[in-house]
């Protein structure tokens, strides 16, 4: 049987998408629907004295201003976990006080007719504001660094075994450097947006977020309604990064706005100023990375000390250190994790947050630590090679980083490389390869699907989960296909509505891992049932056939020696008289680094009566550890004489387990190499020296890479499945391309160079 | 965006007459900047003139060799046009050096003259700018100045001014050709952009209700031989950190003459005429390029964030001497 899972296929919606067909949150039509436009604050920290609205008020076609005189009030959420909904800013619920806690902050919503009208009214309210003394920037004196005790998801963000001072003081050769990031804007370009409307007390909301469930369960909480009253919509997302993992003040603004008028509301954020002021961020790091190695490049310690900011109004910890306790085998380590509040919106996960800083900083040290040791930096990461978990001496679930960097090497041309910097010269071009190590953490959580097969030999399977761009719809239905012996045509699932079972959040790369092996399991059931069916029906060829001798292809159940005799799933249901086969299925494994997240733990597990589902749940995962491995190499092209970098090339090779789709799977990868370009060389946002204000406030001033800075692209997977995370076996892709990428490229600058430029970007000015 | 009317101009004089009445009036070609100002509610007309249907959209040689650019011209017309690109390429390429082929498929070749600048704090209504309000302050002078200018800056302004096009013409002594409430008449190019000094919300000497109806390139035997260098944050779609418009007449290995202007680093399109000068009887050789660098930013003005903006000048506009003068 031709397996469909595997194959590189086009996107089921990929025709939707292209054509401009495919609803996406802030293009439903809505009868009635206004626009709301949403003002911030010109200060960064104090409160308002007065919001003049009186001639916004009089226009034509203006519905209402609303601010924190008029707002309805909220009630304080109560989850912090992502998967159950996770408000960005806990202690600054939109428009509840007069307090401002930094610039950009939303003040009011002007609500008018048209879009033109509510942003016209928006430039003719005057705001009269008490400034204070703020703190807006990481280095600012003012700025008190602490250390946060709690991660993301209820993990640890400071870690340490063995002896690392002593060890490291003992060191024959040692390092000591410090890197740092900038802040880096999402910038997904479909804009945070929601339509809201209510009817009676029923409220639908169409957002863009990767949390469809989180945000039908914030916005009970929040707005105080049962969570049978709301339903959220949110069938296509153009593009998340994280952005649109936490819920931000939008998705409760419109809902307040609605009910304000009484008419269905939309808020779009504007690209300028508002996406980069209240939608989240990836933090400034500071990272200080000490290693301690003997003159044989075995690294006896190490010390990963980052510094990262949060807001006033809630705590997020961009845990750098976290991927460099697993990615070698370092047996004295200490992962320290500072935090400063700043005067700034909060900020929340952006693509691999923590391990994409992180694994710049830790990889560029590692090439600065090969060259003091005059070994190849490849060399040098096979000698700490970890063969199993550092932390925990477990095994892990399947790790061919090996395998990652042969295919890797081979295909930049690594031998080409010369150990010496700026060796390599044409002119005045010089030519440069780096690489460095991928990882990120094979992520599993709970899902529920609901699978109908229908008489007419067809299938659809539901489950509030996400496609955030990464290929949910397209990569479920080639399990499907599989799995009830259908065509890839036949078969549909449906996501992004909170009316149906419950899925995953998606962010940490989880949607395919925690989806996939729930829509298996339903798909199996119910061909099971068919099946079944048949055998007990004494009108069908395949009655009384033992089930294990029954195989189904095309829409057809046959006898796997006889093809000859069997039937068609029409043709059973239709003479059983059974309009559908309705089964559901739920998987329950939650994996994170071995922890349990605190939602599992608050959720007893329940037992699954799908038998294929406890056929995956039953399975012993105590004794691995899930990671995904891979590895980035890259060549550059500098113009010694102004400073441009091109990125010639970049070979990726992943070890993710198995590769659904090919193509979607490349996509991933590629995409994600395209962030690491960005963040290397050009990306990072600004905030003024005196205000605290964003300088860098729009897509013509935050540069994220072009057509014409892209480079030939080599992506390879090792496409070896772990069983162990589920029968499906296949871990996550979303994420772990961004890790490492950007060491790569900065390691690959230095070779061509010999500049090392420990302050990202890499732009033109950092190297004449 | 405010409120504004919109009219239809059939012909120069009934264009100008409506933007001479009305004090706070537009011509409008491309948009492609005008609208953006408008959204962001620095521009606050309450009149556009719509001048795209107006016969100025020609190229077209005269009697004496020069080439007169409809006003009208889109910068892809004007950058892909033969005579163009045979005799003046450093014209071509810096059009295709700035924006994007969608930008340039309709912005026009006069409204690229009158560009406004990039700067930050001049989109940011909620920030002081001497440029957009008059007297309220400057916040890049102390503020965020990375991409800000060296050269012709003033302790009001230190705003780039952001367009390549008009480096390529400061570069090729264009000519700007209006006509206006009292006739046409005809503007070197170097006239045409003023310095920001005590007043940067003045940014060209045009008078209300002119129109420009087209430039003029002078014929120019050796602009053959030029070439226009940029360096940017990213290989496409972004503003200059610096640019260098060059053309080299040389004879035998010798300097015969030169035209040298830079983008990216003063307030309008710069015109280094004393770095020309100091090229001409000269040798090509690395030497003579870095000397002339060195003359053309010797009164770059540095402030905290665009110290790197001198030497990178330098550098661009050596790169682009470099490739006239075939050192590699």
């Amino acid at each position: 049987m031709s397996m469909i899972v595997g194959q590189p296929l086009d996107r089921k919606d990929g025709k939707l998408k292209v054509t401009g067909a495919a609803p996406y949150a802030g293009e439903f039509v809505v009868p009635g629907l206004v626009y709301g436009v949403t003002i911030q604050s010109t200060i960064t920290k104090g409160h308002i004295n007065n919001i003049d609205t009186t001639v916004a008020q009089k226009l034509k076609g203006v519905l209402g201003v609303m601010t924190y005189k008029n707002a309805m009030s909220l009630h304080q959420p109560t989850g912090s976990d992502p998967s159950s909904g996770k408000f960005a800013e806990k202690d600054l619920l939109p428009l509840q006080s007069e307090r401002i806690f930094y610039n950009g902050q939303h003040i009011a919503v002007v609500i008018a007719e048209t879009f033109e009208i509510a942003e016209y009214a928006a430039s003719l309210i005057k705001v009269d504001y008490n400034e204070e003394k703020s703190v807006s920037d990481i280095h600012d004196p003012e700025a008190k660094p602490y250390q946060p005790q709690q991660g993301l998801g209820g993990t640890s963000p400071q870690a340490k075994r063995g002896n690392t001072d002593e060890v490291l003081n003992n060191a024959a050769v040692k390092l000591e450097q410090t890197y740092t990031t900038p802040v880096y804007h999402h910038n997904p370009m479909e804009p945070h947006t929601t339509t809201a409307f209510w009817e009676d007390d029923e409220l639908t909301v169409y957002d863009s977020t990767q949390g469809v469930f989180g945000v039908q369960n914030l916005l009970s909480n929040v707005l105080g309604i049962p969570k049978n009253k709301v339903r959220v919509i949110s069938p296509f997302i153009g593009g998340g990064f994280g952005s649109k993992g936490f819920t931000w003040a939008n998705a409760f603004l419109a809902p307040m706005a609605a009910k304000f008028i009484n008419r269905p509301v939309k808020i779009t954020l504007a690209r300028s100023f508002q996406m980069f002021t209240c939608a989240g961020r990836r933090t400034t790091t500071i990272q200080k990375i000490n290693l301690g190695a003997d003159s044989n490049g075995k690294i006896s310690a190490g010390k990963h000390e980052t510094t990262s900011e949060t807001s006033f109004v809630d705590e997020f910890v961009e845990n750098a250190g976290v991927a460099t306790k697993i990615l070698y085998d370092i047996p004295n380590l200490d992962i320290v994790q500072n935090l400063v509040r700043l005067n700034r919106g909060t900020p929340c996960p952006t693509r691999a947050p923590g391990e994409a800083p992180g694994t710049y900083a830790f990889e560029v040290a590692m090439d600065e630590l090969a060259e003091k040791l005059n070994i190849d930096p490849l060399q040098l990461r096979l000698i700490n090679y970890a063969e199993k978990n550092p932390v925990d001496g477990k095994e892990f679930s399947g790790k061919n980083l090996k395998e990652c960097y042969e295919k890797g090497a081979a295909a930049i041309g690594w031998k080409d490389r010369s150990d010496k910097p700026s060796a390599n010269k044409q002119g005045r071009y010089l030519t440069g390869y780096g690489m460095a190590t991928a990882t990120y953490p094979a992520n599993r959580s709970k899902a529920s699907v609901r699978l109908k097969l229908y008489q007419e030999g067809n299938a659809v399977a539901a489950c509030c989960t996400q496609d955030i761009g990464t290929g949910t719809y397209t990569v479920m239905a080639q399990l499907m296909a599989d799995a009830l012996g259908l065509p890839f045509e036949k078969v549909e699932f449906k996501l992004g509505d909170s009316t149906f079972p419950q899925g995953p959040n998606s962010g940490g790369s989880q949607t395919m891992a925690t989806t996939g092996p729930a829509v298996r399991a339903a798909a199996l059931e119910a061909k099971s049932k068919a099946i079944q069916l048949a055998i007990a029906d004494k009108k069908s060829p395949l009655y009384n056939v033992e089930e294990s001798a029954i195989g189904v292809e095309n829409g057809r159940l046959y006898v796997i020696n006889n093809n000859a005799k069997g039937e068609t799933y029409t043709q059973l249901l239709s003479r059983n008289k059974m309009p559908l086969i309705d089964v559901n299925a739920t998987t329950d494994v939650t994996l994170k680094d071995g922890e349990k997240s605190a939602a599992a733990n608050a959720n007893a597990k329940k037992e699954p009566d799908n038998p294929f589902a406890k056929q995956d749940e039953k399975m012993d995962r105590e004794k691995y550890v899930f990671h995904s491995f891979g590895a980035h190499f890259v060549k550059v092209k500098v113009d010694s004489l102004t400073g441009m970098v091109k990125v010639e090339k970049i070979a990726s090779a992943m070890d993710i387990g198995k590769i659904l789709n090919e193509k979607t799977a490349k996509s991933q990868i590629m995409g994600a190499a395209i962030f690491g370009i960005g963040m290397a060389l050009m990306e990072g946002s600004v905030y003024d020296p005196n205000t605290g204000r964003i300088v860098t406030k729009d897509l013509a001033d935050y540069h994220v890479p072009v057509h014409a800075d892209m480079p030939e692209f080599d992506v390879q997977f090792t496409d070896k499945p772990d069983y162990n995370i589920s029968l499906v076996g296949a871990r996550g892709a979303g994420e772990i391309g961004i890790t490492g990428i950007t060491a790569a490229i900065a390691n690959a600058v230095y070779n061509a160079t010999g500049k090392r430029v420990r302050e990202l970007p890499i732009t033109p000015d950092k190297l004449i | 965006m405010h409120p504004f009317t919109f009219i239809k101009a059939g012909d120069n004089n009934t264009a100008i007459k409506a933007a001479t009445e009305n004090a706070a009036s537009k011509f409008i070609g491309g948009g492609t900047n005008l609208v953006d100002l408008m959204k962001m509610n620095i521009e606050k007309p309450d009149k556009i003139i719509d001048i795209n249907i107006l016969p100025l959209k020609e190229i077209k040689k005269l009697s004496n060799g020069n080439i007169l650019i409809g006003a009208l011209v889109t910068n892809s017309d004007l950058a892909y046009n033969e005579m163009i690109r045979n005799k003046f390429p450093v014209l071509s390429e810096a059009i295709l050096a700035g924006a994007s082929a969608q930008l340039r498929n309709i912005a026009t070749t006069g409204g690229n003259l009158l560009q406004r600048t990039r700067c930050y704090y001049f989109y940011d209504t909620a920030t002081p700018c001497n440029k957009r309000e008059p007297g309220s302050g400057c916040s890049a002078i102390n503020g965020y100045n990375r991409i800000h200018a060296v050269l012709g800056t003033s302790d009001k302004c230190i705003a780039t001014h952001p367009s390549d096009m008009c480096v390529a013409m400061a570069a090729l002594d264009a000519i700007i050709h209006v006509q206006g409430i009292n006739g046409e008449r005809k503007i070197m190019f170097s006239d045409f952009h003023t310095l920001p000094g005590d007043h940067p919300e003045i940014e060209n000497i045009l008078q209300k209700g002119d129109l420009i109806t087209a430039v003029e390139i002078p014929a120019l035997s050796f602009a053959k031989n030029s070439a226009y260098v940029k360096v940017r944050d990213r290989a496409s779609y972004d503003f200059a950190l610096a640019s260098a418009a060059v053309a080299l007449d040389i004879n035998n290995g010798i300097i015969k003459n030169a035209r040298i202007a830079l983008g990216g680093v003063a307030t309008k399109p710069w015109r280094a005429t004393e770095a020309e000068q100091a090229l001409i009887g000269k040798q090509v050789s690395a030497n003579s390029f870095k000397d002339a660098a060195d003359i053309a930013l010797k009164n770059s003005k540095e402030l905290k964030f665009n110290s790197y903006k001198t030497e990178l000048a330098k550098r661009t506009l050596i790169s682009a001497l470099n490739k006239i003068g075939g050192i590699a």
